[in-house]
């Protein structure tokens, strides 16, 4: 599956909509590693709604194997709903950390201005370290531990990336259906199907 | 997250207090469960001491290997189309579980598997007997849950069994620790599941692409339909036989899907795949539109997917949205269970007879048994060939016998040649290929089919890898006959080093035990013949004979199985000899 034509790969943010049940990570991620592929960036977290949790995984892929992995975290049947979008379909963001000695920010003022261009706040001031948290692009948080690195970077950690849907409302309409314990035939699987190719939907 | 916890029974049950184990033994009856394949220890001994109390109600056999017993509870299933349930012990009884799950899960067969755990607070602790069995049998289920406390098994056991037979069905595990079997709680009843919020058993049918299908296949010169499991596995056999006629499309099977319609069905065309007939795979290049119905485009039946049926459009109905443009894309996806999208579909399709397209096929048959069929199944000289021993086999039973084959030659040539007037009686492990399944799978089987003759055909290879179930068959007394081709090799094996490594047998010459005299310390009766004159009388003898019986037929040693689309190829490169 994976041995597509690397050109057509991009970041692919799928989001899924689950029960919370123990087990279901070890199950998505298995969907990923059998077939050998590496995610890039995994965040749970609660939903918008109460109940629902929510993963947010990212992958260098092609649309097409993509699409398939969807069905196939779909098929898991804690798994809720599962939606795909490219970067461009998403607000998204990456938070990290960046423990430097105290001293050296002390003393050269150029490291302070440089904190501030790169967005930097400072979280935690000791005598012997500051920890300084950035949120932002891939790009953006690579390029603060570039700049730290010869003033005695100590400690960087990035997070998960964490997503959201620009064009989300329907499906937030639709998992609110999903709380009614008892779906009426009026829900329609398919309503969305024809609403966007980067829609997945049974 | 047990949903099913929301659904208040509608009468109020009388409420109880008893323990996990009995709670799940009565959960167990309510579903309308008869037979139970198990093997105790200690983490499920709660469990069994509650049985015991319903050992009338309940038929327990008592396998000798837990992998025998899950192989017996998807033979259970198979011919009869209810769960297969298995109890097995915790540590090496839940692992040795794993092969028949995974078996399971590639063939979608209907399970419930309990399986005693270590109590909870020594969960985590390398226990005695403590294997992470939800992790490790969570590629191979469709779905697992471990219940440590007893409250909540009425509800597990409901959603297992939901889960187990709706939709695509699967092998589901149920972990259950031994203090939530022993645990006193107050039982409610059990209620049977329904629902649960985030699964999907049946995706909803789109009418708008059954009428593209219909006007696909309405305009089609060269209609070819290729069938699986899925029909059985919707009970669409009558949905599929109408569709079928109506619309004159001649139609092959894949091994899942063989019997869905009898074997002498004038558009029943044949096998598909690796080994199957010459003119399905042949025109399965050549046709217009392809109407695959609950198969999935595995690699054994289209050989090299680059160049499979680039010609055709393609009809796909499957009940797993999943399985749609997996392998093969489809031009019209007719998502839905076939019970529901074949009778549709019949009603927009025109009546038409493909008499020319038809005859194509038949043509290629011609070929295929002046070429291959006629010596492998009526042989004048020589030494007996598999083949004749099924088609003596195939006289005598009528095609109505339950064939239970192994993996190997022996599967293939079941499978090709076996006569099916009934569905559900072609039962064999197709996507996983697990030797040693026929003894065990034909034992389930049985009691599956009670009034109907089963027969395990299997390998001299195959039947050494679960032999020690012949003690199952001596303990319940079930009849079960059972057929050892014996070619003195892991024939199949050596078949691709004589084709493809030069003949450098490497480790297939495999020597066998006097099964007559293995048979005989089992109390079983048996007969070894290696003489073509004694062949018909031998399967006379045994199929006349009540109880079990084990036939090991000495068949010639280095024979192939033809035609084949080697590994690689396309399947118009299938080659006769
Ligand atoms: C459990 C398992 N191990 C190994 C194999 C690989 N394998 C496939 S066919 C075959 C040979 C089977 O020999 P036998 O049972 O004698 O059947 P024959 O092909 O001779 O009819 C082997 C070893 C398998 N399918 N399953
Ligand atoms: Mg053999």
């Amino acid at each position: 599956m994976s041995n597509q034509n690397h050109i057509d790969r991009q970041e692919f943010n799928i989001t899924v909509y689950t029960e919370h049940h123990v087990g279901l990570l070890n199950r998505i991620a298995t969907i990923f590693s059998r077939r050998k592929m590496n995610i890039e960036s995994l965040n749970t977290s609660p939903s918008e709604i109460e109940g629902i949790h929510r993963f947010n995984i990212v992958i260098n892929e092609t649309e097409e194997v993509i699409r398939k992995l969807t069905r196939q975290i779909e098929k898991q049947v804690e798994v809720l709903k599962v939606y795909y979008h490219t970067n461009e379909d998403v607000i998204w963001q990456e938070m990290a950390l960046y423990k430097v000695p105290t001293d050296v920010i002390a003393e050269k003022a150029l490291v302070e201005r440089l904190l501030r261009e790169n967005g930097a706040r400072a979280v935690v001031i000791r005598k012997d370290y500051t920890v300084f948290e950035t949120t932002g692009h891939r790009e953006e948080t690579d390029n603060l531990i570039k700049v730290l690195q010869p003033y005695g970077l100590i400690e960087f950690v990035r997070s998960a990336r964490i997503a959201i849907i620009k064009g989300s409302e329907g499906f937030n309409r639709k998992l609110r259906e999903f709380e009614v314990a008892e779906p009426s035939d009026e829900v329609k699987e398919n309503e969305y199907l024809n609403t966007g190719e980067s829609i997945f939907t049974m | 997250m047990l949903t099913q916890e929301k659904h208040a029974p509608e009468l109020t049950k009388e409420e109880k207090t008893i323990s996990g184990g009995e709670a799940l033994i009565l959960g167990l009856l309510q579903e309308g469960v008869d037979t139970i394949f198990g093997y105790p220890g200690g983490a499920i001994m709660p469990i069994y001491d509650s049985l015991y109390d319903y050992r009338e109600a309940l038929n327990h056999v008592l396998v000798r290997h837990e992998q025998g017993g899950i192989h017996a509870g998807q033979g259970y299933a198979r011919a009869s189309g209810k769960v297969g349930v298995v109890f097995a012990t915790s540590g090496p009884g839940a692992t040795n579980l794993i092969t028949g799950l995974a078996d399971a899960m590639i063939d979608s067969t209907p399970l419930v598997c309990i399986t005693g755990q270590v109590f909870a607070h020594l969960l985590g602790t390398d226990a005695f007997q403590e294997a992470d069995v939800i992790s490790i049998s969570a590629p191979v289920t469709k779905w697992n849950y471990q219940v440590t406390d007893a409250n909540e098994i009425p509800a597990a056991l409901a959603k297992a069994f939901y889960i187990a037979k709706s939709g695509r069905p699967g092998p589901v595990v149920l972990d259950i620790t031994k203090n939530a079997q022993l645990q006193q709680f107050n039982f409610t009843g059990h209620t049977p599941c329904s629902h649960i919020r985030s699964y999907r058993p049946t995706p909803i049918v789109r009418r708008e692409y059954i009428e593209e299908a219909a006007a696909l296949i309405n305009q089609a010169k060269k209609p070819f339909v290729l069938w699986g499991q899925g029909v059985m596995l919707g009970s669409a056999e009558q949905e599929f036989k109408a569709f079928i006629e109506k619309s004159g499309i001649p139609a092959a099977w894949t091994i899942m899907g063989a019997g869905a319609l009898p074997s002498d069905h004038e558009l029943n065309v044949g096998m598909l795949g690796m080994h199957g007939n010459y003119g399905p795979n042949v025109l399965t290049n050549e046709c217009d539109v392809l109407i695959a119905i609950g198969m999935r485009f595995d690699d054994r039946v289209t050989g090299r997917l680059d160049k499979y049926a680039k010609q055709a459009q393609v009809v796909h109905l499957d009940i797993d949205p999943s399985e749609i443009d997996k392998n093969v894309k489809a031009t019209v996806p007719v998502w839905g269970d076939c019970k529901e999208t074949l009778p549709l579909l019949t009603q927009l399709v025109d009546a038409k007879k493909h008499e020319e397209w038809l005859q194509k096929f038949k043509d290629y048959t011609a070929q295929e048994v002046e070429q291959v069929i006629q010596d492998e199944l009526f042989p004048t000289s020589g030494e007996m060939t598999m083949g004749e021993v099924m088609q003596q086999l195939n006289e005598l039973t009528n095609g109505d016998a339950i064939i239970v084959s192994d993996v190997g030659q022996n599967q293939m040539v079941a499978c090709r040649y076996a006569k099916l007037n009934h569905t559900r009686s072609n039962i064999t492990s197709g996507g996983l290929g697990t030797m040693g399944f026929a003894l065990p799978a034909a034992i389930g089987a049985k009691f599956g089919a009670p009034d109907r003759t089963v027969v395990a055909f299997a390998g001299d290879g195959g039947i050494q890898m679960t032999i020690q179930e012949l003690g199952t068959i001596m303990q319940s007394n079930v009849d079960v006959k059972i057929i050892i081709v014996n070619n003195q090799f892991l024939g199949m094996v050596r078949q691709w080093q004589q084709l493809f490594h030069e003949r450098r047998y490497s480790f297939v010459d495999i020597t066998s035990p006097d099964y007559i005299k293995v048979a005989e310390g089992y109390g079983i009766a048996g007969r070894k013949i290696s003489e073509r004159e004694n062949l018909r009388g031998a399967l006379q003898e045994m199929l006349a004979h009540k109880g079990s019986y084990l036939l090991e037929v000495m068949v010639t040693k280095e024979n192939n199985v033809f035609p084949m689309v080697p590994q690689g190829c396309s399947v118009s490169e299938i080659r006769l000899k």
